[in-house]
Parts: structure tokens; sequence; C-alpha cells
């Protein structure tokens, strides 16, 4: 048995979700290979190769690879994949953009959004939005795996993996990146922030949402969230939805500010150790997963709350 | 250029769905059903691509049980011309619609298949991603726009960082979500033209397709409850609870 964990990065360093996929894939034993495909991107390599319980790194750098699209990298995967019981991705958009297409040229299930492993075989999942945990075996010879990074532990450094250099596969030319427009933020990333401040419909305007939000975060050291409502409402940027189809996120604080608590929403942040609601409406269904509420007008209890933390 | 769109018949968005007594699986009998959202999107889509006259024909697509007619007239009433239905009884996993696609595509030769990026009951997120590789065909998934000029699809997808823009060449799989578009309702008129558009009916084994699941489901449960919180009184009771859990400095 041996695990082919997919390393997702900007060629240069490695999204901290790779780690939580490391974790989950020594949870299903044997032997775990990291694959970094990119381009220029020996830093990747030397990153992957120290970190904890990592056997080997495949290394494939060539030009096509710099954006990791889902023709060019699936490709690849299944080219490797014959050496492996288990393909593994954490479940960020790279991994679910790209783990279906190689389970299907493989003719195998894929396995999504794994929250345990219960044996190389059998996995657990959420199913409609998280209300239902699923077990699931599955009999193909090969597993494609993603992983909810939340459900695992970050592996640690300590590894001190081979590097070995594979080939590339020709550019499928099916597909290529115009642009990306990324958002910038000194703030920490909200998958993997400690705490998190999200903002909901409640804040009425884009301008509220970021003059109220926004020392709040900065006094917590926050990443900031939102709900589909705000983000639809066009509050704030698209990759600060929490919830079913947006990020999970299980930061050991989530305070939540002016939103109701759809169960699409609270999918996405049921898992954190602490939660915190704020919403005039004492029967908003956030309530009933909060482990404080504070009923009331959140454009007096915001600044009231930045003021006492300062 | 045709567009073929697959829709998803799950349960409704706003059912809180229970368990089963037996631990058998989600209670589905008497459960309000109704389109997967994101497919609705989808739909909305391929009509909106016609009505621009970037497309000739909007064919949708669902597989699995006879009331997967109601979802599909529900789409030609949002402008579907005709529809296509794979009745099984056999529960439906990602790779096998992906190969039930696949079949039809090959048949009706699509520009453009259009599908929501995931389905709110199983939460998988596979079925676009699937049915490209197995056509060779590029993919976009996660599109917020969609502009089809000269064989070409410029898609702007939503990734975990933000957007990206990227071209793919047609025939390709896009996967739609949220902020693409908002469906329309379906006018009166548009739903009584809906039932006399075309709906053919075809099988699995017609198509020649095995869609015996390849994931056997072992238990399902119910996630761990939180426990019940409490309401603060103020903003300074609220900071205190927090700096006695440790979770504030």
């Amino acid at each position: 048995m041996s695990c082919l964990v997919i390393v997702e990065h900007d060629n240069a360093t490695i999204k901290s979700s790779t780690r939580n996929a490391v974790t989950a894939a020594a949870g299903i034993g044997g032997d775990i290979h990291l694959l970094v495909a990119g381009s220029a991107c020996t830093a990747v390599a030397e990153e992957a190769r120290r970190i904890a319980g990592v056997a080997k790194v495949l290394l494939v750098d060539a030009p096509h690879y710099a954006d990791q699209s889902a023709e060019n990298l699936a490709a690849l995967i299944v080219a490797q994949a014959g050496a492996y019981s288990h393909l593994v991705a954490a479940a960020t958009s790279m991994g679910k953009n790209v783990m279906p297409r190689v389970a299907a040229l493989l003719d195998v299930a894929q396995i999504s959004e794994i929250v345990s492993v219960s044996s190389p075989d059998t996995f657990v999942r959420p199913i409609y939005a998280g209300n239902v945990l699923a077990t699931v075996q599955s009999s193909d010879a090969v597993k494609v795996v993603t992983v909810r990074a939340t459900a695992f532990a970050m592996a640690g450094e300590g590894g001190n993996a081979v590097v070995e250099n594979r080939t590339a596969i020709a550019d499928s030319g099916q597909s290529k990146l115009l642009s990306r427009d990324l958002t910038v933020s000194e703030r920490p990333e909200l998958s993997v922030a400690k705490v998190v401040v999200s903002g909901g419909r409640g804040f009425a305007s884009s301008e509220n949402f970021h003059a109220l939000l926004e020392p709040l975060a900065d006094k917590l050291g926050a990443a900031l969230g939102a709900s589909r409502a705000a983000v639809d409402a066009g509050y704030a940027p698209n990759d600060f939805q929490v919830g079913q189809t947006g990020k999970i996120v299980a930061p050991r604080l989530y305070i939540a500010v002016g939103i109701s608590g759809a169960i699409q929403h609270l999918a996405g942040m049921m898992a954190s150790q602490v939660i915190v609601a704020i919403n005039k409406d004492p029967e908003a269904a956030i309530f009933q997963v909060a482990d404080y509420g504070l009923v009331g007008d959140l454009f007096e209890l915001l600044p009231e709350l930045t003021a006492t933390l300062s | 250029m045709k567009i073929l769109v697959a829709v998803k018949r799950v349960v409704d968005y706003n059912v809180k769905v229970r368990i089963r007594a037996d631990g058998s699986g989600v209670e589905m009998a008497n459960v309000k059903m109704s389109m997967n959202p994101f497919d609705e999107i989808a739909v909305e889509e391929a009509v909106r691509l016609k009505e621009a006259g970037l497309a000739t024909e909007v064919v949708v697509f669902s597989a699995g049980v006879a009331q997967c007619q109601e979802t599909l007239r529900t789409a030609m009433a949002i402008g579907a011309d005709r529809a296509l239905l794979v009745e099984t009884d056999v529960e439906l996993q990602p790779l096998a619609v992906a190969k039930l696609l696949k079949a039809l595509c090959n048949k009706e030769q699509p520009g453009l298949v259009l599908c929501g990026k995931q389905a709110i009951d199983d939460d998988a997120n596979q079925t676009g991603q699937m049915l490209a590789a197995l056509m060779d065909w590029p993919q976009a998934s996660f599109a917020s726009a969609v502009n089809i000029v000269d064989r070409k699809a410029t898609v702007i997808r939503e990734i975990d960082g933000g957007l990206e823009t990227i071209e793919v060449v047609l025939p390709a799989v896009v996967t739609v979500d949220l902020r693409l578009n908002e469906p329309r309702y379906a006018t009166l008129p548009n739903i009584m033209k809906a039932k006399k558009k075309p709906l053919e009916v075809l099988t699995p084994q017609a198509l020649g397709v095995d869609v015996s699941p390849r994931l056997k489901t072992l238990a399902v449960t119910e996630p761990p409850r939180r426990a019940v919180g409490i309401k603060v009184a103020n903003v300074a009771e609220l900071v205190a609870r927090l700096k006695s859990d440790g979770v504030l400095a």
C-alpha cells in the first residue's frame, strides 16, 4: 500500500492544506510520496521533502504545469498512478477540480472531502451540507480521495525524503490561463486562521461590512469571512464565503455577525471550537449553534466589542 | 451550437434532512424534491446563451427515477428545448452519470455541456470533471462568468484565492457556481408550453452503460451535536467568557 499526495503550491511555497492531506494519508498507511508538478518549482520540492512522514518526492518541472491546469495535471497523475493504491489531495478548489478527472481516467470512483479514515478502503464524508455523515467503502483498485483539511492536523517538519525527477507529459493545449485575480490581504488565510470574523447581510452595505468588521479582525489577528448573502450582495469577494459550497473553516474562535445561520452557512463553520453570534433577531438559527449569543444591533455592539479589546 | 445541460433531482435545499429510523439512509418519503440549485443556474445560462444567439438548441438531461421527468419539465419551463431522461432505480454515483452523459454526448454532439458544480445531496462535486475526462475535453469548473467567442469559451472561475480567467477550446464542460446568474421564475405560459416539449426516456442498458455503484454506503449517522450555548447580556460578559475559555488573550 502506498499513497501519492498531490502537492498544491504556487511554484514557490506549499499550500498548508497539503500538509493536512499528508496526515490523512498517514492514517491510510503505507509509504507516502508527494507529487510536485510545477514550473521552476525546485523550492517547492525542497519544502515537500522536509514534511514529516514523506518517503519520496516526485518532481515534474515543466512550463505547462505552472498553473496546475486540470487537463495537464490529471494526465500526469494518471501516468504515475500505477505504483499507488491511493491518490490523495486536499479538497481545495484545485483538488476538487483535478481529482474527479483523475478518477474518471482511471475508471474508479472519487471519494470527496473525507473527514476521517476508517480503514484503507473505508472513509467518512459529510453529505447534505454536513447534516449527515456517510461511511463509504470503495471496491476500486485505486482509491482517489480528497481530504477536508480542517478534519486533519497539519503534518509538521522533520522529513528527509529523496527527490526524484519524473518526465513531463506533453501539454494538452486544451486550456489556457489568461489571468488570476487573487485577493491580497495582510490577514491570515481564511481556511487556516485561528480566529475568523464573518459578516452577513445584516451589515446592509459593503462600506459598513468593511468599516465595522476590519477593525475587529485587526484586533484579533483574524481572517475575514462572509455568508453567501453578503457575497451575493457584493459586500465581500467570493473567496470570503464560508459554507457548504465555499470555504470550510474550523478556527478556535468564530464570530458570526449579522448572519442568520442558513444550514448552508452552518455547514462551513460548525466544526469551530467556540462560536459567537451577534444578531438582532433572537430567533436567528445561528444562535442554535453558538456557544455565546449576543442579541442586539451590530452597529452598536461591534464598535463596543472592538473598543473593549483595545 | 447545441448545449447539453445536466440536472439532478435532489431534496429541496430548505428541507432539514433526517436519517431513517433504521439508519439505512436519509428519509426520502414525503420529502419535497427540487432541481439542484446549481443545475438551475446551468439551465438558465444555457437559455441565456441561446437567447443571445450563441446556441441553437438547449437539451436537458437527467438520470434516475421516473419522477426526474418533473425536474426536466421545470428545466424546459425555464427555456430548454427538449429533454432526455435515463431512467433507472439504481443508486447513481457520479462516475455512472458521467458515463451516461458521455454516451449522450457521442450521440448528440453538443458544443458545450453545462452542469452545476455540485449536487446539494451528495456534495460530490465530480460529474462535470469526470465527463470532461471521459470525452477528453477541457473543463472549466466553478464558473462565475462564461463568454463564448469563435469556438472558444472564456470562463471566470471562483477559486480559493479569488478568481481566475481561463480559455478553453470547445467542446468543453463548464460547471457553474452560484454567482453565474440568477435563474428566472418560470411563467405559467412557459410551464404549460414545457408540458408539450419532447421528453425522450432511455435506459442505461440501451446506452450500453454499466451504472453499478462503486462505493458502498456502510452507515449514515448524524454528526455530533454542539452543546447548547448561552445568551450573554452584553459585550463585557462576552469578552469575559471568551477570556475564561482561553480563546481570547
